[in-house]
């Protein structure tokens, strides 16, 4: 069945919106998967084509896999978490949020509720589409405003810290899952959202976040995705960062076949800040493709982002950056750096940093490097007499351990150095 | 220890050693001086097996073994250490990571046992504070962000961990103040023994002031132009290079 | 030291203000009818009596056309261009060539000498002994391109003599038709782009150079371009073969007269080297830009690319992009031989409503070659300039090398200025190096510059020359200062 043939049948059966629905099927009829529809190439999917996604038919069916062991793979840390299996909301396996007073406490007895101040609500039950997208902003977005079932919605009110909380995703079953999540932080208030995503078998998910980050909040947005080498993954995100508001992100790929992360960051008030890091390590015939767009629109703005790639076996990677600035963005601070370690001749890197800029008080700038690892630094340590194979690994690792620098909370960067640890023995062997 | 006989070498199509014959025996301190471009470095490099320069005739013998046939860390095991002239910058290399990983890989062929984290920090600051350097340079990523005075310091460092028999100094002295100087020579007097031997590069006298050699070498256009005690050095001191160099053209 | 006298006279005609080669020349002209079908095709080539098989080529090349769309990707904007309300061939009536300089119609000589193109070649050698100028002021041979027919080149005895074929390619298809058949359209084939179809249908002339085995060409060749008629659009097609062990620099220069309408200007430019060949091409493009609220201007939709076919050949292409009401370009280099070298110098001026979307592609096929790309973008009034730019690494380019150096100066906030690299590698051992910045002129610099006395606009002009050195410094020296003086006139208003 394909993914319009299934809307067909899902017709009023689906929750929220369905004039919003029915305006993203269209959008998506007419759009298609990105590279597997003749017409006009599109820019924004130049390196990456979604051809083998439309090739692969899914169906949801019984789970094959337990979703407990593929959950116990992942680094998970001890703090409150949010379970999705196969798209759905699962109760038994989520560790609950109970709410204290300001702060939030883990108890895995309490149901999932929203009490005072941290509000969590399903997807399935109260559906948000958000604001920041409409039907035909990008086709992947329309394919999942289409077919969403369930998701999270968290709301965190002004002046609240609330920790840390993991968002899941375990796939157990070879289905197409369209979760669709909206986070708002209001005024001053704080997260550290981790989202992790893994499982078994041919796959596709295609998650929507929406996020907004009000004046003066801090949001840590953490990603690690580890799905099955055969799964498809596609994860489109926009954010809204108010007036001395920040929000870091960081993006850690290592799994899945072929995978798409595209964040939209927009700085919409003075003194708003992003980072938009990210990871990818690639083997085998992998493809990884981080996609992202920095739009400054207000004064004083700051924008970071170190994005690398390790590409190893017959693995593509594709990097594609774009800093806007607006007429009004003066005093814009911007700057990316993307870098490509290639560790086998049959690698690929596709990179495109790109600038736009309109406002003339700016400081923006970009580099990139490609290339394999460095030949002086090879030799200053076989000549303390470190053996060249043992050399190339402590380069790697070091160029690894630097992207992980970003992250400063130390038991999140822990969790990702044991994802990087586990890719790097998979790697060797 | 070192034997080289006749040996060449050249960096693309440029030969740079045009047949040096040299010997520096155990327990001996050679000086090596010359101008710019005279081979100094590369002589350095060839020892040590960088694979930017081909060796294109000679004989190079340390404890009887053929060196060049040797790997860089062979070569590093078998006790040889170059001091870089220009230390390379490792970032995201944790300094003490990187000289445990080295001393560990110099103790294993040497069949000692290799040393925990604990035990080589511990020795490890013994070290440093004899080279009055500061602690959290362990900490650091390998000569990222370091002074030039800090870069040379920490291949003192090195070398004070990994004690080679043969110590290759190329310019470790340029770039530093008196103090740092004195630090550095103080640092190869120590390793002074019977067993050690070490070839130093430099420019200047200053450095010899400190580390008098047993014998001073000239090397100029890639060839040794004369030898001589401690006391040719402060010849080249005063008179320079180019009288030498003409006496010998 | 004739050129540079004539260079400093040029340069103050230079200093006053407004586009100083806006003037028409009243030449009698010959035109085909407006449009585009294969009749004005078999005219074209019956006018400048091509053999059958260029006319088939041209066909052909229609033929692709037909099938293709106007390029959609470049950030450049403008109204549909009607190719049937064009003249497709315009040139001066009298004779089809002249045979020497002596039968060029004197409006046309009068017209180049007021450009400050020397078409007299004693002019070029007046007062300075033939010996003393090899070592100061180099000799210049110049292609006079007018409209659609070249009109004059000097110093072809002088060239013959090394060897060296310099003429009209219009000329080479009679004359040399097996060297031009071996090459044309084998860099930039009939079909690659819409632009470079167009071209290949109905390029009227242009100039054609091949540099014999191991000849050093004896002096600076230079074709410069001139659109004089209205409504008509230029498609001159340039192919220089360098044999094995020779060199050339070629210079390039272009203006047009000042009118309300936009006019077409598409060219193709063939470069190929063999081995240990070098080619440098300079290009100083100051095409009419239309005026301070846009109106008016040429489109420049060019399509320049050199292959370096042999092992150590060079390509370099230094480009100062001022005029145009729309640049739409990109000199590239297939590096195709061994250790072979490419190079991308550019300064790209845009001001008031003019828009440039230009660039390079570095495409490394061959083991060890090098490329360097140093783009300076400069953008002012209400102007739009865009850097784009590919360097690929091929699966067989081991050890190949590229070094990107982007830079963006805005002036005034009411302008953009954009960056888009494509990095492609797919060779491990291959390395790329990109870095880009954008920033405005520093109020410290030019504070600094005022407290000495100079004024904002000599500061201004004094940082932008400073901030495109390391392009300038890659033309030829009597270009140099013509290109610095020409980036002070076309910023001139942006400031206060």
């Amino acid at each position: 069945m394909t993914f319009l043939e299934r809307y067909e049948t899902l017709l009023g059966k689906l929750p929220g919106d369905s004039a919003l629905r029915a305006a993203a099927s269209d959008a998506f009829r007419s759009a298609g998967l990105p590279g597997a529809t003749r017409g006009r190439p599109s820019e924004a999917w130049k390196y990456t084509s979604l051809r083998s996604l439309a090739e692969t038919r899914f169906r949801s069916g019984e789970p094959k896999h337990e979703a407990e062991t593929i959950l116990a793979r992942l680094p998970l840390l001890d703090v409150p978490r949010l379970v999705f299996v196969d798209g759905e909301f699962s109760d038994r396996l989520s560790v609950h949020i109970a709410n204290d007073g300001d702060g939030t406490a883990k108890s895995a007895e309490a149901p999932l509720s929203s009490p005072g101040s941290l509000k969590i609500a399903r997807f399935a039950d109260q559906p948000d589409f958000g604001t920041l997208t409409w039907p035909d902003r990008e086709p992947m977005v329309a394919l999942n405003t289409m077919l969403a079932e369930d998701g999270v919605s968290l709301h965190i009110p002004a002046n609240h810290d609330c920790g840390t909380i993991q968002l899941i995703s375990v796939a157990t079953t070879d289905a197409d899952l369209h979760p669709r999540h909206t986070i708002r932080l209001d005024a001053g208030a704080k997260l550290t959202l981790i989202e992790m995503s893994a499982g078994e078998g041919v796959y596709f998910l295609n998650t929507v976040a929406e996020i907004h980050v009000a004046d003066g909040a801090h949001l840590t947005h953490i990603r690690l995705q580890d799905e099955s080498l055969t799964a498809f993954h596609i994860s489109t995100t926009y954010a809204e960062v108010a007036a001395t508001a920040t929000y870091d992100s960081f993006t850690l790929n290592i799994g899945a076949r072929l995978c798409r992360t595209e964040v939209h960051a927009t700085l919409a008030g003075e003194h708003a800040t992003a980072h938009l890091n990210a990871v990818q390590l690639l083997m085998g015939a992998q493809h990884a493709d981080f996609t992202s767009v920095v739009g400054h629109l207000a004064p004083h703005g700051t924008s970071r982002q170190t994005v690398k790639n390790v590409l190893s076996g017959r693995s593509r990677g594709v990097f594609q950056g774009r800093i806007e600035v607006a007429r009004a963005a003066q005093k814009t601070d911007g700057y990316q750096m993307n870098q490509a370690l290639l560790l086998s001749p049959d690698a690929e890197i596709d990179s495109k940093p790109e600038l736009e800029i309109f406002a003339d008080d700016v400081k923006c700038s970009h580099g990139a490097t490609v290339g394999e690892l460095d030949a002086e630094q090879i030799f200053y340590l076989r000549s303390r007499g470190v053996p060249d194979a043992e050399a190339r690994s402590i380069l790697v690792r070091a160029f690894l351990s630097e992207a992980l620098d970003a992250v400063t909370d130390e038991a999140v960067r822990g969790s990702l150095e044991r994802a990087v640890e586990s890719w790097w023995q998979r790697n060797k062997a | 220890m070192l034997e080289i006989r006749g040996l060449s070498a050249c960096i693309g199509d440029k030969e740079i050693l045009k047949g040096i014959d040299l010997t520096v025996p155990q327990g001996e301190i050679h000086a090596i001086m010359g101008p710019n471009g005279s081979g100094k470095s590369t002589l350095g490099y060839v020892l040590s097996g960088r694979e930017d320069y081909t060796v294109t005739g000679g004989t190079v013998t340390f404890n009887g073994a053929n060196l060049l046939e040797m790997e860089p860390e062979a070569r590093a095991i078998a006790g040889v250490f170059l001091a870089f002239q220009a230390p390379i910058e490792l970032p995201g290399v944790n300094n003490a990571n990187f000289l445990r990983t080295a001393l560990n890989a110099v103790r294993r062929a040497r069949g000692e046992a290799e040393l925990d984290a604990v035990q080589f920090l511990k020795l490890a600051r013994a070290e440093t504070k004899r080279l009055h350097m500061r602690d959290d340079m362990l900490k650091r990523n390998v000569n990222v962000g370091f002074s030039g005075g800090e870069k040379k310091r920490n291949e003192v460092l090195q070398m004070a961990l990994l004690r080679p028999k043969l110590a290759i100094l190329d310019e470790t002295d340029s770039g530093l103040d008196i103090d740092a100087l004195k630090i550095v020579a103080d640092g190869v007097n120590a390793l002074r023994s019977a067993e050690f031997s070490a070839l130093v590069i430099t420019h200047h006298q200053r450095l010899l002031d400190h580390l008098v050699p047993h014998r001073v070498h000239v090397l100029s256009q890639g060839r040794i132009i004369r030898s001589g005690g401690p006391e040719l050095a402060k010849e080249l001191e005063q008179s320079g290079y180019a009288s030498l160099i003409a006496e010998a053209a | 030291m004739a050129v540079e006298t004539e260079t400093l006279e040029t340069v103050q005609a230079l200093t006053q203000s407004g586009y100083k080669w806006g003037f028409e020349t009243n030449v009698e002209m010959e035109f085909a009818p407006k449009g585009l079908n294969e009749d004005i095709i078999r005219l074209i080539s019956a006018r400048k009596q091509e053999p059958a098989w260029m006319l088939d080529w041209r066909l052909k090349a229609f033929a692709a056309w037909q099938k293709m769309e106007e390029p959609q990707w470049a950030r450049v904007e403008h109204p549909p261009i009607d190719y049937q309300d064009l003249h497709y061939y315009a040139a001066p009536k009298k004779k089809a060539g002249p045979k020497s300089l002596d039968e060029v119609d004197p409006e046309l000589l009068a017209m180049y000498e007021k450009l400050g193109i020397p078409l007299k070649e004693r002019a070029i050698l007046a007062g300075v002994d033939p010996d003393a100028a090899e070592g100061g002021s180099r000799q210049i041979a110049v292609d006079a391109v007018f409209d659609s027919v070249s009109v004059a080149t000097t110093f072809k005895e002088t060239l013959s003599k090394a060897g060296v074929i310099f003429c009209p390619i219009s000329e080479a298809i009679r004359e040399y038709p097996d060297l031009v058949k071996q090459y044309l359209g084998t860099v930039v084939p009939v079909g690659d782009n819409f632009f470079a179809a167009l071209n290949s249908a109905v390029f009227t002339d242009g100039s054609f150079v091949y540099i014999p085995k191991g000849v050093r060409c004896p002096m600076e060749l230079s074709t410069y371009f001139r659109i004089n008629a209205r409504n008509t659009g230029q498609f001159e097609r340039t192919l220089i073969i360098a044999e094995e062990g020779s060199y050339v620099s070629y210079l390039e220069g272009c203006t047009a007269p000042q009118r309300d309408e936009n006019q077409l200007h598409a060219a193709v430019v063939e470069l190929v080297t063999m081995d240990d060949a070098q080619i440098k091409y300079s290009t100083v493009q100051n095409w009419y830009p239309g005026d301070e609220h846009g109106k008016g201007g040429i489109y420049n939709f060019v399509t320049k690319r050199g292959a370096c076919r042999g092992a150590r050949s060079k390509i370099s292409w230094t480009q100062v992009e001022t005029g145009s009401a729309i640049t739409w370009k990109y000199p590239s280099c297939v590096l195709l031989g061994e250790d072979s070298v490419g190079e991308f110098y550019s300064v790209a001026v845009t001001n008031n409503h003019q828009q440039a979307d230009t660039g390079t592609k570095m495409i490394h096929v061959g083991r060890g070659s090098r490329s360097t790309i140093v783009s300076k973008g400069i953008s002012a009034g209400h102007s739009n300039n865009t850097y784009r730019g590919l360097v690929r690494m091929a699966p067989t380019a081991k050890n190949a090398r590229n070094f990107t150096q982007c830079d963006s100066l805005l002036i005034g906030d009411r302008c953009g200025a954009h960056t888009v690299p494509y990095i492609e590698s797919r060779n491990l051992t291959a390395k790329v190096e990109h870095e880009a910045t954008t920033s405005k002129i520093a109020e410290d610099q030019l504070f600094y510059c005022r407290q000495r006395g100079l004024s904002e606009e000599d500061a201004v002009g004094l940082i932008v020359n400073g901030f495109c050195k390391d392009v300038l410094k890659e033309l030829p020296m009597e270009f140099a200062v013509e290109a610095q003086k020409l980036l002070a006139v076309s910023l001139e208003g942006s400031v206060g």
